[in-house]
């Protein structure tokens, strides 16, 4: 459970977080959106000390993350999986880890071997890694404590289509066992595979929260015909609001029941009807943060 | 595609009775993790192994080259003890500079939310060390002054009194300290390598030279010039004017810009 309450943090002028307020539940994957620069590291940076806000709070498991006594025990956290020392195995780093928890070195294999990493590649030093590499030690040290929040920035970052797939299974199950998991990313096909709830940020501000089912039913109702023009005319006399998308193809603003009927009476043939999904998340994601993005409305 | 991918997985969340929170980490725990983390990197070994190296070969040197006369037990000390200047700062600095240069501290400040604790452990580790390599520095020069006499087949002479020895690891300590405030303070370790360099090397030597041109500077230099105020530890003997010039000029170089460095690592972001 992570509680982020009004949550701000400004460089001189520059609301970098502004105002955040949202809730991870137990037991659900929470995907937290944003562009590049949106305030997405910097929340999670807050919400473990590692930045002071400016005002508000953020309290993780009904405490303040620095008032947690074993933090590691409770909250696994990846933030950067570059951030770690470069002269060091990656077998020594995590053993720093778990020697700060208290926990048994036997820990120590066991994890290495759950996030894939070998015997080999484990005596190296973190300098020699791969992105992929880091991120699997970065996610060993979130799990060796066996925590029940995860905190995880851009954690698929790097990994394989096969490693960003494991992680897709780690984390479902880990939310499934009543864990809590909070991750950001910008890739956004894995947090619509991944994600229960959504929290989308731009410059800042948070433009939209909820569920994901709750967020993706604006999507609308993707509709093709090989005579878009005449059906566009039809949706304009009936006051529905549609956009292009993808070839012979509109996403109206209007269920699939009403889109067949005024098709039916404007007697154009449909090759497909159905409900606008797949790239929801994507269009739902650039409508909301076009006003707030770099590239503008445009994009 | 994807929302079936989505409904195929078991999403039934099962409810977790609630954990007691695990106990609190002791600081006897954090002390030793930061001494591993002091020998476990590369820089780290290197370093360490270069203070064990540089004792012996200044010890070898000493025999080899020394004048029978000054086969004594300071000539030793006094060889050991120049490269130690200047390695046992550079290892106080790379323990804390290495957190931000190689943002390890990422890791470290979110597995302990308390920055002091942390800072505190590699301090008195730093410190610990520091006396290890000072004793063990001693002892290399005494079984050199053993050896390199008998070699000789001159007389063994142990000239450097208990006092002496105190004084010259508390210098060689508050060295190592100086090395620790300008990491504190830096935090970066190319930069307070750098700086170390200048606080030690240079700006003693524009003491000097102000010095020598100046009267007033001249006349206050014991107060306000830590270095100069240093030297005397390694002479042997303070006076207690001494002491408390010491006392002032360490004041202004090195508790007031450590607490200064103290406030920033409590109030910086980790990034």
């Amino acid at each position: 459970m992570i509680d982020v309450t009004a949550l701000t943090r400004t460089y001189g002028g520059l609301r970098a977080v502004d105002n955040v307020s949202f809730t991870a539940q137990p037991g659900r994957v929470t995907g937290f959106l944003g562009p590049n620069g949106a305030g997405k590291s910097t929340t999670m940076r807050v919400m473990v000390g590692l930045t002071p806000a400016t005002s508000g709070s953020a309290t993780v498991l009904g405490r303040k993350y620095a008032d947690l006594p074993n933090p590691g025990r409770e909250v696994g956290v990846l933030l950067d999986a570059s951030a770690q020392h470069a002269g060091r195995t990656g077998r020594e780093t995590l053993k720093i880890a778990a020697r700060t928890m208290g926990l048994p070195l036997s820990s120590v294999d066991a994890m290495l071997e759950t996030v894939s990493l070998t015997d080999k590649e484990a005596e190296r030093r973190v300098k020699n890694y791969s992105l992929g590499m880091r991120q699997r030690l970065g996610i060993a040290t979130a799990l060796i404590g066996d925590p029940e929040v995860l905190i995880l920035d851009e954690p698929a970052n790097g990994l394989d289509p096969a490693g960003i797939r494991w992680m897709r299974d780690l984390l479902r199950g880990f939310a499934n066992k009543g864990g809590t998991v909070l991750l950001s990313s910008h890739l956004l096909h894995e947090i619509e595979v991944i994600a229960d709830d959504l929290v989308v940020i731009g410059q800042g501000r948070i433009v939209a929260q909820g569920t994901k089912a709750e967020l993706l039913a604006t999507a609308g109702t993707l509709v093709r015909s090989s005579n878009i023009a005449e059906l566009s005319r039809a949706f304009d006399e009936h006051g529905i609001h549609a956009v292009a998308s993808g070839p012979n193809g509109l996403r109206a603003e209007a269920d699939a029941d009403l889109i067949g009927k005024v098709a039916l009476a404007a007697g154009v043939p449909l090759t497909e009807l159905r409900a606008a999904d797949g790239a929801g998340l994507e269009e739902m994601f650039l409508e909301l943060t076009s006003e707030t993005s770099r590239e503008g409305a445009a994009a | 595609m994807t929302a079936t991918t989505v409904e195929s997985l078991d999403r039934a969340p099962t409810r977790v009775a609630p954990r007691t929170p695990p106990a609190p980490i002791p600081f006897a725990r954090l002390l030793k993790v930061e001494l591993i983390k002091m020998f476990d990197t590369r820089a780290g070994f290197w370093l360490m192994v270069s203070i064990a190296a540089t004792a012996l070969i200044a010890t070898a040197s000493v025999i080899a080259f020394a004048p029978d006369s000054a086969l004594t037990y300071d000539s030793f000390g006094a060889a050991i003890g120049i490269p130690m200047t200047l390695l046992l700062p550079v290892m106080a600095i790379l323990s804390v500079t290495s957190e931000w240069t190689q943002r390890s501290g990422l890791t470290t400040f979110t597995l302990v939310p308390h920055r002091g604790r942390v800072i505190w452990a590699k301090l008195v580790v730093s410190v610990a060390i520091g006396a290890v390599s000072i004793g063990l520095a001693l002892a290399i020069g005494a079984l050199g002054n053993v050896v390199g006499t008998a070699i000789a087949g001159v007389p063994t002479v142990w000239d450097i009194s208990g006092n002496q020895i105190v004084l010259l690891v508390f210098a060689n300590v508050l060295n190592l300290l100086i090395g620790f405030m300008l990491g504190v303070l830096i935090r970066n370790s190319p930069g307070a390598i750098v700086g170390f360099v200048v606080y030690s090397f240079v700006l003693p030597t524009l003491s000097m030279v102000l010095g020598n041109f100046q009267q007033w500077w001249a006349d206050i230099r014991p107060w306000l010039d830590f270095n100069w105020a240093q030297g005397e530890l390694y002479d042997g003997h303070l006076t207690s004017t001494e002491w408390a010039q010491l006392g002032v000029s360490g004041l202004i170089w090195l508790v007031v810009p450590l607490a200064i460095g103290l406030v920033m690592v409590m109030r910086s972001e980790v990034k």
